[in-house]
């Protein structure tokens, strides 16, 4: 069903992030007819709004009723049809929480949510606006797949692949005017997958969203100042997490660090560090993301400096975590 | 078709089955919301066997109609009819409640054959009405959507949000029913958060309002057949019921919102409801 790009990489630099997804939506709705569109009077600010304009006929615009949305998008997906639903994190997360888990995930329909403005993207509207628990959230609700993009063509092929993939899906990106990780769509994304970007051996960097292009800029500065071998890992599906390149991360690089725009508790974070935990290797872990307080007001690269979610902040943490005494190999019992 | 009195004959000797069933089901799964599957028995049995277009064999077919039951506990009076129109061997409700049984107090669309949406919590059956409803115009089908609510349950906003919506995209391909049996867990409705006035609300959201006798398959039908030829806006049937009716010990009693009945209660009940239908 799905097809690649039609339309060229320069078309795509001349759109924002979240704009790359709202024409391959709108792409995919000319292919399947049963793709159908739903916002909560965000069409504009969640870009959904291209797939709107292109199919007036297939979206429906509730208005402020973020409950009436998603159970609106079950009923849509009871007759058969795949709905996209967009709006706000803080509302997919929490304001319709119970109609995304009983509407939409106990009866396991076929829902592709499309959550943006989430951490701290929406930097200056502050906490109301700000979601920084949704994926530990959504990853609790049985039957759905939480991805996490790293930049707009990575939600482009998120999207893609989600429409044929079974069950609800829990896209969650930022306001759109993230800087490209991507140039091509032909990396191989596969839901489930994490990417390497960079492989290394002294310590592995597992990111998703804009942190991952972050850690990937940090593991150059890493290589070339401090001569650090610094694996990246995009980890942009947390559920279902790739198990195996965390443990080959664990046993191979023996020290990790995840980065999320999330509160440090529930995300990617504990999402890996229960991996980890449950493997019963021996690994250095720590996780950075929002310290369990709410955010700052203040425009959103501010607030990636200020929460060292930056390229800086990664430095500086990676460069604490190396400095750290662990105990080596030889202290472990590893062997399960 | 205006309905017939030898059709109102048959339904209610279904009901009568329904009632009987209801107080076996009730027995047989140690506790039940007996109070509210009791009322709404004339809507299910009205709708299940005159109006429902359905293949109980097929209960996925594609062309059938829906029906959300959105008061989902009412899955005591929802079951039974399920099981007399031939989706699933009776002899199932007995192990209703019991463990890894596909019958619990809210009835599992995966689980149980013929239930189109699973509900149970309150406020999100309308929603998903409107949504199939949708669904089925922008797909050009002809199959219809009914919608049953408590009246309890339209406290919860969200069911204001689904009405909105069903007036705003002039959804009149679903047919939608409120228990109106004024009572609810801690209290009647009028105590605990006042409904009235109530037909005011819905009008005021965009519907039209039908207030009828819900026990009486008369009214129930033209309202029903009213609502199929509507076509400006929504149409909400505020069904006028008895909570516990048929079995006199319940009617209209709070407490028996939820309770569980010893054989000794049972025979009480059935007598009642024989009553009902001077048997």
């Amino acid at each position: 069903m799905s097809e690649g790009l039609t339309w060229t990489v320069r078309d795509a630099d001349k759109l924002t992030q979240a704009e790359i997804y709202g024409e391959v939506l709108s792409q995919l709705g000319e292919q399947n007819p049963k793709i159908v569109g739903l916002s909560a009077d965000l069409a504009q600010s969640t870009k959904i709004g291209t797939f709107a304009e292109r199919f007036p006929d297939r979206f429906f615009n509730v208005g402020i009723a973020e409950q009436n949305l998603f159970g609106m998008a079950a009923g849509l997906a009871l007759s058969g049809l795949i709905p996209f639903a967009s709006t706000f994190a803080v509302f997919t997360s929490m304001r319709a929480a119970e109609q995304v888990r009983t509407d939409i995930c106990y009866q396991n329909l076929n829902v592709k949510i499309i959550a943006t403005h989430a951490g701290v993207s929406f930097g200056q509207a502050g906490t109301t606006h700000h979601c920084t628990e949704d994926i530990s959230i959504i990853r609790s609700f049985a039957n759905m797949t939480v991805i996490v993009p790293a930049d707009g063509i990575e939600t482009a092929n998120a999207v893609r692949a989600c429409v044929d993939y079974p069950g609800p899906v829990y896209i969650r990106i930022g306001r759109g005017f993230e800087p490209p990780l991507y140039e091509r769509e032909d990396y191989g994304y596969q839901i489930g997958k994490a990417i390497q970007l960079n492989d290394g051996t002294d310590i592995t960097l597992i990111c998703c969203g804009i942190t991952v292009l972050q850690a990937l800029e940090a593991s150059k500065i890493l290589k070339d100042q401090d001569g650090l071998s610094v694996r990246v890992l995009n980890m942009h599906t947390i559920k279902p997490i790739d198990r195996e390149a965390i443990i080959k991360a664990v046993e191979e690089t023996r020290r990790i660090i995840t980065f999320e725009e999330h509160n440090i508790y529930g995300g990617l974070g504990s999402a890996v560090a229960e991996v980890i935990v449950e493997a019963g290797k021996g690994c250095a872990f720590e996780k950075v993301g929002i310290p369990d307080c709410y955010s700052e007001v203040g425009y959103p690269e501010d607030l990636y400096t200020h929460y060292k979610l930056d390229t800086d902040g990664i430095i500086e943490k990676v460069r604490e975590v190396m400095g750290k005494e662990f105990e080596e190999d030889e202290d472990w019992e590893d062997e399960v | 078709m205006p309905i017939t009195d030898a059709e109102i004959k048959d339904l209610k000797e279904k009901a009568w089955q329904i009632r009987r069933d209801i107080i076996d089901t009730t027995r047989w799964s140690g506790g039940a919301h007996i109070g509210g599957g009791l009322s709404i028995v004339e809507m299910l049995v009205l709708l299940y066997w005159k109006y429902l277009n359905i293949d109980p064999k097929n209960p996925k077919w594609d062309e059938r109609d829906r029906v959300v039951l959105s008061k989902g506990h009412g899955g005591v009076g929802y079951a039974p009819v399920l099981a007399r129109k031939g989706y699933f061997d009776f002899d199932l409700l007995k192990e209703f409640n019991h463990f890894k049984s596909p019958f619990g107090m809210h009835l599992d669309g995966n689980k149980v054959k013929g239930v189109d949406a699973s509900t149970g919590s309150l406020g999100h059956g309308l929603s998903m009405a409107v949504g199939l409803a949708m669904g089925a115009r922008l797909q050009k089908k002809s199959w219809r959507t009914y919608c049953i609510l408590g009246d309890g349950e339209c406290n919860e906003g969200s069911v204001w949000e689904a009405a909105m919506a069903a007036h705003r995209f002039k959804v009149t391909n679903l047919v939608t029913f409120v228990d109106r049996n004024q009572l609810m867990i801690d209290g009647p409705t009028e105590v605990i958060m006042p409904l009235e006035p109530f037909a005011d609300k819905w009008k005021a959201f965009g519907w039209i309002v039908r207030e009828v006798d819900g026990h009486s398959f008369k009214e129930l039908a033209d309202a029903i057949d009213y609502a199929h030829g509507e076509e400006s806006a929504p149409v909400i049937i505020i069904a006028k019921t008895v909570k516990g009716k048929g079995i006199d010990f319940m009617e209209n009693e709070v407490k028996w919102h939820y309770g569980g009945l010893d054989e000794e209660l049972a025979e009480r009940a059935r007598k009642s409801v024989d009553k009902m239908y001077g048997k």
